[in-house]
């Protein structure tokens, strides 16, 4: 069956980018589009007014019932009880070895309702998982919800100003990591000030047949401020640049959450999960290898899967490197033996057959001024 | 729209002669699939390259892509404004040229594809 194709998902505003004659890209299965005015333009206008993005292939799960908190304190690394309801935050999908079966945002939609945000391209993967695991509980159903929502992210210092003119939600009330119900261009939805580019700004859910109104929406409110549409390749600078980790470059089901440097992403005092033990006896003993921050001293671009040459060994491996449009540097993240990992330390990049000179930084690379 | 004064293969690159040397660049259709060019690497001049033969490379944000000699012939000349302002390579693409070489055979140039050719090529 070597000649069937694979069909490319589309979400539903996969028309409105082609309208904007985006070019497309396939990307975990879905049709998307990489850039529309191109990713420099794209990347500064985040930085500096806003940009619109269809994360629309975002998979959705839904765990609701009097042990889902029980179960998503079992599947996810993550301190689900220290989540109020409304708030969100960042966490782990773990395997028993402490490491990713992918990355997630936790948002809390009531006492017992919890909904998971995960990665497009790991949907069908993180709910068979999550179905084995929360069977083990009386009462604690999971539901692939991702058809129900589409998803808008607008990002960027006037993203709030321009969101506003939309809802009759009072989004200076609403702080980091929070959500809530409301309507957006008149339809109903769920705002919450998340994001994934290291500016302000926030995501919107609303449902799919109302997508391309919204979109159209807050393009035509954010016109006279320069709000553009921005596709997966400045959402992948953007992150790179805020050092946010992306799941398959920077860690996978062989890298621990302790490895990736996400410690903060571990309740530590919850307890047992998937993956705790490993975990705690990494915390107490060390680990290995862990990822760090670098930027090229030679004039040449660190990529996903090149090596790092420590004293002519192959020590690790670089997982995320561009060079960025606001920065403008050639940056990227590596895996390093823990004992290197120390700012400043000078290392190599294998580019290609030839040693480019880098040196490791701390991270984040970008942090937005707080205003 | 591709300049009838210009050769180009089907790599993407494009090739102006002029007297006893020629300009090599890559094609508008070429950085358009590239997106914004960040970085080109150049080679040493003096260098004498085979027709077909890798001379360096050009990266957008997101891809590398391989540069390939449409003729034979020695380097004669690199283009070191694109070092600091690989941007030209999308602005202008059929006039930021990357190396000049001076073809070991003239009639390497006659056997590539014409505008008419390649825009049939890329359409």
């Amino acid at each position: 069956m070597s000649d069937t194709q694979t069909v490319l998902k589309q979400t539903p505003l996969h028309a409105t980018h082609l309208g904007h004659k985006a070019r497309m890209v396939p990307f975990g299965g879905w049709d998307m589009p990489v850039e529309y005015s191109g990713i420099t333009d794209e990347h500064l206008a985040v930085r500096t007014r806003a940009g619109l993005f269809d994360v629309s292939h975002m998979g959705e799960i839904e765990i609701a019932g009097a042990d889902a908190l029980a179960a998503v304190q079992r599947i996810s690394s993550n301190d689900a009880a220290r989540l109020a309801v409304g708030q969100i935050h960042y966490s782990a999908l773990t395997t028993p070895q402490g490491t990713f079966v992918d990355d997630l945002l936790v948002y809390r939609m009531a006492e017992d309702h919890f909904l998971l945000v995960v990665n497009a391209s790991n949907i069908e993967k993180d709910f068979a998982w999550i179905r084995s695991q929360v069977q083990t509980f009386a009462d604690a159903p999971a539901v692939n919800t991702s058809s129900r929502y589409a998803l808008l992210a607008l990002q960027g210092p006037v993203a709030k100003d321009v969101l506003q003119s939309l809802t009759a939600v009072p989004l200076d009330d609403m702080k980091y990591y929070w959500f809530a119900p409301g309507e957006i261009a008149g339809v109903r939805g769920t705002i919450s000030r998340t994001g994934y580019t290291g500016e302000d700004g926030f995501e919107v859910f609303v449902p799919p047949a109302q997508a391309a109104h919204v979109w159209q929406a807050i393009l035509r409110a954010g016109a006279a401020d320069g709000v553009i549409p921005a596709g997966l390749g400045a959402r992948d600078t953007l992150r790179l640049e805020a050092s946010m980790r992306l799941f398959g470059n920077d860690m996978d089901e062989t890298t621990t959450v302790l490895e990736a440097g996400l410690g903060w992403i571990v309740g530590w005092k919850k307890d047992d999960f998937n993956g705790a033990d490993v975990l705690r006896a990494q915390k107490a003993n060390g680990i290995e290898r862990t990822l760090v921050g670098l930027e090229m001293v030679d004039r040449a671009i660190a990529r996903h899967g090149y090596p790092v040459i420590v004293d002519g060994q192959a020590v690790g491996t670089v997982t995320s490197g561009t060079q960025t449009p606001f920065l403008k540097k050639a940056i990227g993240m590596a895996y390093v033996p823990t004992a290197l990992a120390e700012p400043d330390r000078q290392i190599h990049v294998e580019v290609r057959g030839r040693l480019a000179a880098a040196r490791i930084v701390p991270m984040p690379f970008y942090k937005r001024p707080r205003s | 729209m591709y300049p009838a004064d210009l050769k180009y293969t089907k790599d993407h690159e494009w090739i102006r002669t002029s007297a006893d040397t020629a300009d090599v660049g890559i094609t508008d259709y070429a950085q358009q699939q590239l997106g914004d060019v960040v970085f080109v690497e150049l080679p040493q001049v003096g260098r004498v390259l085979a027709q077909g033969e890798v001379f360096g490379t050009i990266e957008s944000v997101k891809a590398v892509s391989e540069l390939f000699s449409p003729v034979a012939g020695e380097i004669v000349a690199v283009n070191d404004a694109l070092t600091s302002a690989p941007e030209q390579v999308n602005s202008d693409p059929h006039a930021a040229w990357i190396i000049r070489v001076r073809p070991s055979n003239p009639a390497d140039v006659d056997a590539l594809l014409d505008s008419a050719a390649y825009d049939a090529h890329v359409g």
